[in-house]
């Protein structure tokens, strides 16, 4: 079983590559059970993409 | 010299000092030169004051700048490739003890709770502020290692042979910096 900060580093990991088949089930297995770790996981993706919308805004702003 | 005058109509000195500040100290920790960090912050601030006359509330203009400032930095880490060798890793060793306990765990008050609506955050100028103050906070390393991934869009290995960290090495980084970034953002702005 993982801990926190063992399923919040492969969550932060699946960000930069491809989690192997068994980091996976043991994340899916943690997240089931653990809330914090699964809205760290959510809240990583809302990160990025929030990220994306600046940036995409910022490029708008500068063809004006 | 022109320009200057026109942004002096709308905004009183010290806070064009105080914003001046607030950029350095933020452009300063991101690129380890001073007179980078100096020319962008200058870059930063000539781009915005020719739009100065249309922002009406000082938060917008600070806003605009570091939108810009952050531009300007991401331009001099792209031409960054060839740097001299880096201290390695200064900010890898732990510091996550407020965060989990000694099994790993969350300690508690650290577990993170849902977000709010996230939906057009992203243009919200408020919200940004809050996102570069917590950017500040994080120690350097972890703070640019996060900058070149997520807004830059580097990936692992041009960050790696950028800044001569292992890949381990800037995993851990990066699980750092968005471990602290994320609980800054839960304390500041999703309560």
């Amino acid at each position: 079983m993982l801990s926190c900060e063992q399923a919040t580093r492969l969550l932060s990991e699946s960000q930069e590559r491809p989690l192997t088949l068994s980091e996976k089930m043991n994340l899916k297995v943690h997240t089931a059970m653990c809330s914090g770790c699964r809205e760290f996981g959510r809240q990583l993706s809302s990160l990025r993409m929030l990220i994306q919308d600046e940036k995409t805004s910022e490029q708008e702003s500068d063809k004006n | 010299m022109a320009e200057k005058n026109q942004l002096h109509v709308t905004f009183r000195d010290e806070d064009l000092d105080s914003l001046r500040r607030q950029m350095l100290s933020f452009a300063r920790l991101q690129l380890d030169d001073e007179h980078l960090a100096e020319d962008a912050v200058q870059e930063a601030l000539a781009g915005a004051l020719k739009n100065a006359s249309s922002f009406s509330r000082q938060s917008t203009l600070k806003t605009w700048v570091f939108s810009i400032l952050r531009k300007k930095i991401a331009d001099v880490l792209r031409g960054q490739y060839r740097e001299p060798v880096r201290e390695a890793c200064k900010d890898c060793a732990s510091d996550d003890d407020e965060l989990f306990d000694g099994r790993g765990h969350w300690q508690a008050g650290a577990t993170p709770r849902r977000w709010g609506n996230t939906h057009e955050l992203a243009d919200s100028t408020q919200f940004w502020q809050v996102f570069d103050t917590c950017l500040e906070a994080l120690p350097a390393e972890q703070a640019r290692v996060f900058m070149m991934r997520e807004f830059i869009e580097l990936d692992s290995a041009e960050i790696c042979a950028s800044l001569e960290l292992s890949t381990s090495n800037l995993h851990v980084l990066l699980h750092r910096a968005r471990l602290k970034l994320r609980a800054c953002l839960s304390d500041h702005w999703f309560q």
